[in-house]
């Protein structure tokens, strides 16, 4: 049970986004990958669930190659894999209960009442019990993150893709989305798998973070190797000097 | 010369793009004949779709077509003074209601109206991820966003075409009484005069034609948005300029197929 990128190249016209991305997240730990904004981490994030398809290269969930399955297939895939978008992606149309039910609902063996008894514990657990009947827009920036959260983790998934889970939020609300993605690897022993900028969160999260540079990763290793790693470019990016990443070039 | 590279190269990105919209538009209809079997997703969604298309239309329908026969009427009376029986107007008002004004008018506007609803809530949806959240969820974002509301255009349009052209030809026809001092009795002696029932069928198969042109415009483009809030502009904007023209295209084709 892993996820593996093998090599994977991904260009947008001219702009190539992945050049040789090489990741492998093994059952149960937790990996963030960081990197500027634009160096293609959502895209990468995008190919483990199919939402893009690598133009060379290849990506393996639990052994199937997402790119060549067809849509049956990837669905039934995606049934195992929950995604956290960075702004939540929630229905506006739809109350939060209604948001959170929307996977369950696909799921053979849950009736109504069952989906209300899922979607309330799923609530319970990010925080936000009772906000069931309230919309998207009557919540705030970290409230919609954490639904987010609630509605991936609501089909008990193997694996939870997080984009860029604490960007935009105060330090309490930031404080109280890691400790979410640490609850949900350790009481339900979830794979996860994090793009992020905030060092600070990175490294309180994960078991193993890896540097997405010019389309490939430049860097991969425990948080401490992470810290103590003397290439200019992890290094300046993680302590946010810009004169270290220039040298580099 | 190269005075002509700027022009010639916008032009040609132009018809690049404009082949590029067709391209897309077609793997999208073929998208949503097969999603058709995937009843249990859009069928939860047609009847509400039907109402938000249709029902919720009717009210615009209908003033477009009161005034529209009413100025059929007026016009046909000035132009027929003196040459030819002032009962030709219920003819005329009926003919040209049902045939044309009532089929075309409610569509144009309701590429307006519906069009570019489903355009900008789509398009809403897709640059804010929603459309991808839906893909993530295991729901085929085509049977569950652009087959319910095809199917609901393509059935609720010839019932809002039917109802305009209807009330359009009572507008002429009150417009006759209280106007231009004709009976009843003589507007419907012209209106019977040239009625065919094939013309109702060929309406109704030309209202089913602009309900999906219009519906599915309308998904196309919302569903190929890029970018963000501009993007979602262009896209609505888009959908009901190619919907209109479309619908005039598809006016003539029926014309020259049909009549």
């Amino acid at each position: 049970m892993s996820i593996e990128l093998v090599d994977v190249h991904k260009a947008f016209g001219a702009n190539e986004v992945l050049r040789g991305f090489t990741l492998t997240i093994q059952e149960g730990e937790t990996i963030s990958v960081i990197g500027g904004s634009g160096s293609g981490k959502s895209v990468m994030l995008k190919h483990i669930v199919g939402l893009l398809r690598p133009d060379q290269g290849e990506v393996w969930v639990d052994g199937d190659n997402v790119g060549r399955l067809d849509q049956e297939s990837l669905y039934r895939l995606r049934r195992n894999v929950g995604y956290v978008f960075q702004f939540a992606a929630l229905f506006d149309s739809m109350t939060i209960a209604e948001n959170v039910g929307m996977g369950l609902a696909r799921l053979q063996g849950y009736g109504k009442e069952q989906i209300r008894e899922r979607v309330a514990e799923c609530l319970r657990l990010v925080d936000l019990e009772g906000f069931e009947g309230r919309y998207p827009s009557q919540l705030s920036g970290g409230q919609k993150k954490c639904a987010g959260l609630a509605r991936a983790i609501a089909t008990e998934p193997t694996y939870l893709l997080y984009d860029e889970p604490t960007t935009g939020l105060d330090p309490v609300t930031t404080s109280v989305i890691d400790e979410l993605i640490l609850r949900m690897a350790d009481e339900l022993g979830v794979t996860g798998l994090v793009i992020t900028h905030d060092m600070k969160s990175a490294f309180r999260i994960s078991d193993r973070v890896a540097m997405l540079y010019d389309g490939s990763v430049r860097f991969e290793g425990t948080p401490s190797e992470v810290q103590s790693c003397d290439d200019p470019v992890v290094k300046g990016f993680i302590e946010g000097r810009p004169e270290l990443l220039e040298s580099a070039w | 010369m190269l005075f002509f590279v700027g022009p010639v190269r916008s032009v040609g990105r132009g018809a690049i793009r404009s082949v590029e919209a067709v391209g897309r538009s077609g793997y999208l209809a073929a998208d949503a004949a097969r999603a058709l079997r995937k009843v249990e997703l859009w069928s939860p969604h047609i009847l509400s779709e039907m109402s938000r298309i249709g029902v919720e239309s009717v009210p615009i329908a209908l003033f477009i077509a009161t005034f529209t026969g009413i100025v059929l009427a007026l016009q046909a009376s000035y132009t027929f003074t003196g040459a030819v029986p002032e009962y030709f107007v219920g003819a005329l008002v009926g003919k040209t209601m049902i045939l044309e004004l009532g089929p075309v008018l409610t569509g144009l506007a309701l590429s307006g109206r519906v069009g570019a609803n489903i355009a900008a809530e789509i398009g809403t949806m897709r640059v804010t991820e929603q459309v991808d959240a839906l893909e993530t969820l295991a729901y085929d974002p085509v049977a569950y966003l652009v087959v319910p509301r095809v199917l609901a255009g393509a059935i609720m349009f010839p019932m809002v075409v039917t109802l305009a052209s209807l009330v359009g030809v009572l507008a002429g026809w009150g417009t006759s009484m209280a106007l231009l001092d004709m009976s009843s009795a003589e507007f419907q002696r012209g209106l019977r005069l040239f009625f065919e029932p094939w013309d109702v069928q060929f309406a109704l198969i030309k209202s089913v034609t602009f309900g999906i042109t219009v519906t599915g415009v309308g998904c196309s483009f919302g569903y190929h948005t890029r970018g963000g809030a501009q993007g979602v502009g262009q896209a609505t904007t888009r959908s009901v300029v190619i919907a209109s023209m479309i619908i005039l295209v598809l006016d003539a084709f029926w014309a020259a197929v049909l009549l």
